[in-house]
Protein backbone atom coordinates (compact mmCIF):
# COMPACT_ATOMS: atom_id res chain seq x y z
CA UNK A 1 0.00 0.00 0.00
CA UNK A 2 1.58 3.55 -0.65
CA UNK A 3 2.33 5.64 1.99
CA UNK A 4 -0.86 8.46 1.27
CA UNK A 5 -3.31 5.61 2.59
CA UNK A 6 -1.98 5.80 5.83
CA UNK A 7 -3.40 9.38 5.89
CA UNK A 8 -6.56 8.20 4.61
CA UNK A 9 -6.73 5.62 6.84
CA UNK A 10 -7.93 3.00 4.06
CA UNK A 11 -6.46 -0.90 4.18
CA UNK A 12 -5.19 -2.48 7.15
CA UNK A 13 -1.26 -2.98 6.90
CA UNK A 14 -0.75 -6.92 7.15
CA UNK A 15 1.61 -5.97 10.37
CA UNK A 16 -1.74 -4.92 12.03
CA UNK A 17 -3.68 -7.87 10.86
CA UNK A 18 -0.81 -10.82 12.18
CA UNK A 19 -1.19 -8.57 15.42
CA UNK A 20 -4.73 -8.69 15.72
CA UNK A 21 -4.83 -12.42 14.62
CA UNK A 22 -2.17 -13.34 17.38
CA UNK A 23 -4.09 -11.80 19.80
CA UNK A 24 -7.01 -13.62 19.24
CA UNK A 25 -4.94 -16.88 19.45
CA UNK A 26 -2.56 -16.37 22.04
CA UNK A 27 -5.61 -15.09 24.24
CA UNK A 28 -7.15 -17.98 23.73
CA UNK A 29 -4.44 -19.95 24.87
CA UNK A 30 -3.56 -18.26 27.85
CA UNK A 31 -7.53 -18.16 29.14
CA UNK A 32 -6.99 -21.91 29.46
CA UNK A 33 -8.68 -23.17 26.65
CA UNK A 34 -5.88 -24.27 24.75
CA UNK A 35 -3.93 -25.58 27.59
CA UNK A 36 -5.41 -28.34 28.84
CA UNK A 37 -3.54 -30.55 32.00
CA UNK A 38 -2.29 -33.75 30.07
CA UNK A 39 -4.99 -35.53 32.70
CA UNK A 40 -7.89 -34.09 30.56
CA UNK A 41 -8.10 -36.82 28.28
CA UNK A 42 -8.18 -39.56 30.44
CA UNK A 43 -10.36 -38.16 33.05
CA UNK A 44 -13.06 -37.60 30.38
CA UNK A 45 -13.00 -41.05 29.16
CA UNK A 46 -12.82 -42.20 32.85
CA UNK A 47 -15.83 -39.76 33.74
CA UNK A 48 -17.63 -41.63 31.23
CA UNK A 49 -17.29 -45.09 31.99
CA UNK A 50 -18.35 -44.63 35.46
CA UNK A 51 -21.15 -42.58 34.12
CA UNK A 52 -22.34 -44.81 31.68
CA UNK A 53 -22.69 -47.61 34.66
CA UNK A 54 -25.83 -45.60 35.37
CA UNK A 55 -26.58 -43.55 32.46
CA UNK A 56 -26.15 -43.66 28.99
CA UNK A 57 -24.72 -40.40 27.59
CA UNK A 58 -23.35 -39.51 24.58
CA UNK A 59 -19.64 -39.30 24.01
CA UNK A 60 -19.62 -35.29 24.07
CA UNK A 61 -21.62 -35.63 26.98
CA UNK A 62 -18.84 -34.40 29.86
CA UNK A 63 -17.30 -31.29 29.31
CA UNK A 64 -14.00 -30.08 31.32
CA UNK A 65 -12.53 -26.93 31.92
CA UNK A 66 -10.15 -25.32 33.76
CA UNK A 67 -10.58 -21.45 34.68
CA UNK A 68 -7.58 -19.49 36.00
CA UNK A 69 -8.43 -16.36 38.07
CA UNK A 70 -4.73 -15.25 39.49
CA UNK A 71 -3.77 -17.68 41.90
CA UNK A 72 -6.81 -19.18 41.95
CA UNK A 73 -8.07 -22.46 39.56
CA UNK A 74 -11.76 -23.82 38.90
CA UNK A 75 -11.92 -27.46 37.50
CA UNK A 76 -15.41 -26.92 35.92
CA UNK A 77 -17.38 -30.05 34.91
CA UNK A 78 -20.33 -30.20 32.49
CA UNK A 79 -22.80 -33.36 31.93
CA UNK A 80 -25.05 -33.96 29.35
CA UNK A 81 -27.80 -36.13 30.93
CA UNK A 82 -29.28 -37.17 27.75
CA UNK A 83 -33.83 -36.50 27.46
CA UNK A 84 -35.18 -39.71 28.69
CA UNK A 85 -33.21 -40.05 32.10
CA UNK A 86 -34.00 -36.71 33.06
CA UNK A 87 -37.54 -37.31 33.03
CA UNK A 88 -36.93 -40.53 34.94
CA UNK A 89 -35.57 -38.28 37.79
CA UNK B 1 25.53 -22.77 42.47
CA UNK B 2 25.23 -21.92 38.73
CA UNK B 3 22.83 -20.27 36.97
CA UNK B 4 21.13 -22.58 34.39
CA UNK B 5 19.88 -20.64 31.17
CA UNK B 6 17.17 -22.05 28.95
CA UNK B 7 17.22 -20.70 25.16
CA UNK B 8 14.36 -21.95 24.08
CA UNK B 9 11.31 -21.27 20.67
CA UNK B 10 9.15 -24.03 19.89
CA UNK B 11 9.60 -23.00 16.27
CA UNK B 12 12.97 -23.92 14.57
CA UNK B 13 15.18 -21.73 12.73
CA UNK B 14 14.49 -18.71 14.94
CA UNK B 15 18.22 -18.50 15.88
CA UNK B 16 17.99 -20.34 19.37
CA UNK B 17 21.49 -21.39 18.19
CA UNK B 18 23.05 -18.32 17.02
CA UNK B 19 22.11 -16.73 20.02
CA UNK B 20 22.97 -19.84 22.67
CA UNK B 21 26.64 -19.44 20.70
CA UNK B 22 26.48 -15.84 20.81
CA UNK B 23 25.07 -15.55 24.79
CA UNK B 24 27.45 -18.31 25.99
CA UNK B 25 30.75 -16.09 24.28
CA UNK B 26 29.37 -13.14 25.78
CA UNK B 27 29.22 -14.06 29.65
CA UNK B 28 32.54 -15.98 28.91
CA UNK B 29 34.00 -13.22 27.58
CA UNK B 30 32.36 -10.41 30.67
CA UNK B 31 34.44 -13.47 32.82
CA UNK B 32 31.83 -16.21 33.92
CA UNK B 33 32.46 -19.71 33.57
CA UNK B 34 30.08 -20.95 30.94
CA UNK B 35 28.95 -23.97 29.36
CA UNK B 36 26.79 -24.54 26.47
CA UNK B 37 24.91 -27.42 26.21
CA UNK B 38 23.35 -28.29 22.66
CA UNK B 39 20.01 -31.01 23.79
CA UNK B 40 19.55 -31.57 20.20
CA UNK B 41 20.22 -35.51 20.70
CA UNK B 42 20.49 -36.41 16.96
CA UNK B 43 20.61 -33.55 15.07
CA UNK B 44 23.55 -31.77 16.54
CA UNK B 45 24.56 -28.12 15.02
CA UNK B 46 25.78 -26.31 18.02
CA UNK B 47 29.14 -27.61 17.66
CA UNK B 48 28.98 -25.98 14.00
CA UNK B 49 27.88 -22.72 15.09
CA UNK B 50 30.65 -22.59 17.39
CA UNK B 51 33.39 -24.03 14.98
CA UNK B 52 34.39 -26.84 17.34
CA UNK B 53 33.00 -30.11 14.96
CA UNK B 54 36.35 -31.61 14.82
CA UNK B 55 37.03 -32.03 18.26
CA UNK B 56 33.50 -33.72 19.28
CA UNK B 57 35.18 -37.03 20.78
CA UNK B 58 32.26 -37.78 23.38
CA UNK B 59 28.92 -36.35 23.95
CA UNK B 60 25.99 -35.61 26.23
CA UNK B 61 24.77 -38.02 25.99
CA UNK B 62 27.79 -40.25 26.34
CA UNK B 63 28.32 -38.89 29.79
CA UNK B 64 24.74 -39.44 30.86
CA UNK B 65 25.12 -42.93 30.28
CA UNK B 66 28.78 -43.03 31.90
CA UNK B 67 30.50 -44.38 28.55
CA UNK B 68 32.70 -41.00 29.21
CA UNK B 69 33.13 -38.25 32.11
CA UNK B 70 32.64 -34.75 31.74
CA UNK B 71 36.05 -33.59 31.48
CA UNK B 72 36.55 -36.23 28.48
CA UNK B 73 33.60 -34.71 26.56
CA UNK B 74 33.67 -30.57 27.83
CA UNK B 75 35.47 -28.86 24.60
CA UNK B 76 37.50 -25.83 25.96
CA UNK B 77 36.78 -23.06 23.46
CA UNK B 78 40.03 -21.83 22.02
CA UNK B 79 39.15 -18.22 21.19
CA UNK B 80 37.19 -17.55 24.63
CA UNK B 81 38.89 -18.30 27.57
CA UNK B 82 36.33 -19.31 30.41
CA UNK B 83 34.01 -21.01 27.90
CA UNK B 84 33.11 -24.71 27.15
CA UNK B 85 30.86 -26.82 25.08
CA UNK B 86 28.84 -29.98 25.34
CA UNK B 87 28.20 -31.53 22.40
CA UNK B 88 24.93 -33.10 21.92
CA UNK B 89 25.02 -36.90 19.79
CA UNK B 90 24.69 -37.14 16.32
CA UNK B 91 23.14 -40.96 16.42
CA UNK B 92 21.26 -41.28 19.66
CA UNK B 93 17.25 -40.18 19.68
CA UNK B 94 16.27 -38.08 22.77
CA UNK B 95 15.07 -40.74 24.88
CA UNK B 96 18.69 -40.84 25.67
CA UNK B 97 18.39 -37.53 28.13
CA UNK B 98 16.60 -39.04 31.13
CA UNK B 99 15.42 -36.87 33.75
CA UNK B 100 17.93 -38.39 36.38
CA UNK B 101 20.65 -38.39 33.93
CA UNK B 102 20.23 -34.87 32.86
CA UNK B 103 19.81 -33.47 36.41
CA UNK B 104 22.96 -35.49 37.61
CA UNK B 105 25.30 -33.81 34.69
CA UNK B 106 23.96 -30.06 35.26
CA UNK B 107 24.48 -30.65 39.39
CA UNK B 108 28.61 -31.78 38.29
CA UNK B 109 28.53 -28.60 35.73
CA UNK B 110 27.74 -26.69 38.53
CA UNK B 111 30.38 -27.22 40.71
CA UNK B 112 32.45 -25.97 38.21
CA UNK B 113 30.57 -23.24 36.25
CA UNK B 114 28.56 -19.95 36.78
CA UNK B 115 26.26 -20.35 33.87
CA UNK B 116 25.05 -23.37 32.56
CA UNK B 117 23.20 -22.42 29.28
CA UNK B 118 21.24 -24.69 27.42
CA UNK B 119 20.44 -24.47 23.82
CA UNK B 120 16.44 -26.67 23.33
CA UNK B 121 16.00 -27.90 20.56
CA UNK B 122 12.81 -26.87 18.18
CA UNK B 123 9.19 -28.35 19.12
CA UNK B 124 7.89 -29.36 22.74
CA UNK B 125 9.02 -32.75 22.78
CA UNK B 126 10.87 -34.34 25.18
CA UNK B 127 14.67 -32.89 24.12
CA UNK B 128 12.87 -29.40 24.33
CA UNK B 129 11.15 -30.43 27.93
CA UNK B 130 14.86 -31.88 29.11
CA UNK B 131 16.31 -28.48 28.04
CA UNK B 132 13.98 -26.33 30.31
CA UNK B 133 13.36 -28.77 32.72
CA UNK B 134 15.87 -27.37 35.19
CA UNK B 135 16.09 -23.57 34.43
CA UNK B 136 15.83 -20.66 36.29
CA UNK B 137 15.82 -18.50 33.13
CA UNK B 138 14.89 -18.58 29.85
CA UNK B 139 15.86 -17.22 26.83
CA UNK B 140 12.61 -17.32 24.41
CA UNK B 141 13.77 -16.52 20.80
CA UNK B 142 11.27 -15.11 18.58
CA UNK B 143 10.89 -13.48 15.15
CA UNK B 144 8.61 -11.10 14.51
CA UNK B 145 6.25 -13.26 12.20
CA UNK B 146 3.17 -14.97 12.97
CA UNK B 147 4.05 -18.39 13.78
CA UNK B 148 7.01 -18.01 15.60
CA UNK B 149 5.23 -15.47 18.27
CA UNK B 150 2.57 -18.19 18.73
CA UNK B 151 4.91 -20.94 19.50
CA UNK B 152 6.52 -18.62 22.23
CA UNK B 153 4.06 -18.25 23.42
CA UNK B 154 2.91 -22.16 23.61
CA UNK B 155 6.69 -22.15 25.26
CA UNK B 156 6.15 -19.73 27.84
CA UNK B 157 2.73 -21.92 28.76
CA UNK B 158 5.06 -24.49 29.36
CA UNK B 159 7.66 -22.77 31.02
CA UNK B 160 5.31 -21.80 33.43
CA UNK B 161 3.82 -25.33 33.99
CA UNK B 162 6.58 -28.30 32.97
CA UNK B 163 9.61 -27.14 34.89
CA UNK B 164 10.60 -28.32 38.07
CA UNK B 165 10.73 -24.95 39.20
CA UNK B 166 6.36 -25.02 38.23
CA UNK B 167 6.31 -28.45 39.75
CA UNK B 168 7.58 -27.45 42.89
CA UNK B 169 5.42 -24.03 43.07
CA UNK B 170 8.76 -21.83 44.16
CA UNK B 171 9.71 -19.00 42.29
CA UNK B 172 8.71 -18.97 38.49
CA UNK B 173 11.27 -19.07 35.69
CA UNK B 174 12.41 -16.09 34.99
CA UNK B 175 11.55 -14.93 31.35
CA UNK B 176 13.66 -13.16 28.84
CA UNK B 177 11.90 -11.93 25.21
CA UNK B 178 15.13 -12.29 22.71
CA UNK B 179 13.54 -10.49 19.31
CA UNK B 180 15.81 -12.41 16.33
CA UNK B 181 15.65 -11.33 12.62
CA UNK B 182 14.23 -8.05 12.96
CA UNK B 183 13.98 -5.33 9.78
CA UNK B 184 12.85 -2.24 11.14
CA UNK B 185 12.44 -0.95 7.50
CA UNK B 186 10.07 -3.48 7.07
CA UNK B 187 8.64 -3.00 10.49
CA UNK B 188 8.26 0.93 8.78
CA UNK B 189 6.25 -0.30 6.05
CA UNK B 190 3.80 -1.60 8.30
CA UNK B 191 4.69 -5.30 6.83
CA UNK B 192 6.34 -6.81 10.21
CA UNK B 193 5.45 -6.73 13.72
CA UNK B 194 6.84 -3.95 15.70
CA UNK B 195 8.94 -4.47 19.13
CA UNK B 196 5.79 -3.52 20.64
CA UNK B 197 3.44 -5.61 18.95
CA UNK B 198 5.40 -8.33 19.75
CA UNK B 199 5.74 -6.94 23.11
CA UNK B 200 1.94 -6.69 23.78
CA UNK B 201 1.10 -10.12 22.66
CA UNK B 202 3.41 -12.20 24.88
CA UNK B 203 3.54 -9.63 27.59
CA UNK B 204 7.26 -10.39 28.78
CA UNK B 205 10.40 -8.34 29.36
CA UNK B 206 12.61 -7.44 26.05
CA UNK B 207 16.38 -8.19 26.31
CA UNK B 208 17.60 -7.64 23.29
CA UNK B 209 16.89 -7.40 19.58
CA UNK B 210 18.83 -8.62 16.91
CA UNK B 211 18.79 -7.02 13.71
CA UNK B 212 18.12 -9.14 10.12
CA UNK B 213 21.83 -9.14 8.76
CA UNK B 214 24.31 -10.97 6.68
CA UNK B 215 26.80 -10.94 9.10
CA UNK B 216 24.92 -14.04 10.84
CA UNK B 217 24.93 -16.80 8.05
CA UNK B 218 28.71 -15.42 7.70
CA UNK B 219 29.83 -16.10 10.97
CA UNK B 220 28.16 -19.48 10.97
CA UNK B 221 29.79 -20.27 7.56
CA UNK B 222 33.01 -19.89 9.35
CA UNK B 223 31.84 -21.51 12.61
CA UNK B 224 32.37 -18.32 14.60
CA UNK B 225 30.19 -16.89 17.03
CA UNK B 226 28.74 -13.43 15.98
CA UNK B 227 28.77 -11.77 18.69
CA UNK B 228 33.10 -12.22 18.29
CA UNK B 229 32.32 -10.16 14.77
CA UNK B 230 33.00 -6.82 16.45
CA UNK B 231 31.54 -3.75 14.85
CA UNK B 232 28.89 -5.81 13.35
CA UNK B 233 25.19 -4.83 13.77
CA UNK B 234 24.73 -8.58 15.31
CA UNK B 235 27.19 -9.36 17.28
CA UNK B 236 26.61 -5.47 18.90
CA UNK B 237 23.17 -6.07 19.37
CA UNK B 238 24.44 -9.38 21.29
CA UNK B 239 27.17 -7.75 23.40
CA UNK B 240 24.40 -5.46 24.54
CA UNK B 241 22.14 -8.74 25.15
CA UNK B 242 24.66 -9.89 27.38
CA UNK B 243 25.21 -6.63 29.10
CA UNK B 244 21.46 -6.51 29.92
CA UNK B 245 21.35 -9.81 31.19
CA UNK B 246 23.80 -8.82 34.08
CA UNK B 247 22.32 -6.05 34.59
CA UNK B 248 23.76 -3.24 32.75
CA UNK B 249 21.38 -0.43 31.25
CA UNK B 250 22.27 -0.42 27.42
CA UNK B 251 19.55 1.56 25.53
CA UNK B 252 18.14 -0.72 21.91
CA UNK B 253 20.32 -0.32 18.85
CA UNK B 254 19.27 -1.42 15.35
CA UNK B 255 15.86 -0.83 15.91
CA UNK B 256 15.09 1.98 13.39
CA UNK B 257 15.23 2.03 9.70
CA UNK B 258 18.70 3.68 8.43
CA UNK B 259 16.66 5.77 6.15
CA UNK B 260 15.94 9.62 7.10
CA UNK B 261 12.48 10.17 7.22
CA UNK B 262 12.31 12.04 4.28
CA UNK B 263 13.93 8.72 2.55
CA UNK B 264 11.01 6.87 4.28
CA UNK B 265 8.28 8.66 2.27
CA UNK B 266 9.14 8.17 -0.75
CA UNK B 267 11.25 4.87 -0.54
CA UNK B 268 8.10 2.90 0.42
CA UNK B 269 6.24 0.97 -2.24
Amino acid sequence: MGWLDVFRGQKKNSAQLAKERLQVVVAHRRGGRGDHPDYFPKLQRDLLRVLRKYVQVEDDAVQIEIERDGEMEVLELNITLPEQSRNQA
Amino acid sequence: MAKIVVVTSGKGGVGKTTTAASFAVGLALRGHKTVVIDFDVGLRNLDLIMGCERRVVFDFVNVISKEANLRQALIRDKRVENLSILAASQTRDKDALTESGVARVLEELSQEFDYIVCDSPAGIEKGALMAMYYADEALVVTNPEVSSVRDSDRVLGMLSSRTKRAEEGGEPVKEHLVVTRYAPARVGKGEMLSLDDVGDILAIPLLGVIPESETVLNASNAGLPVILEEGADAGGAYADLVARFLGEDRPLRFVEAKKGLFGRLLGRG
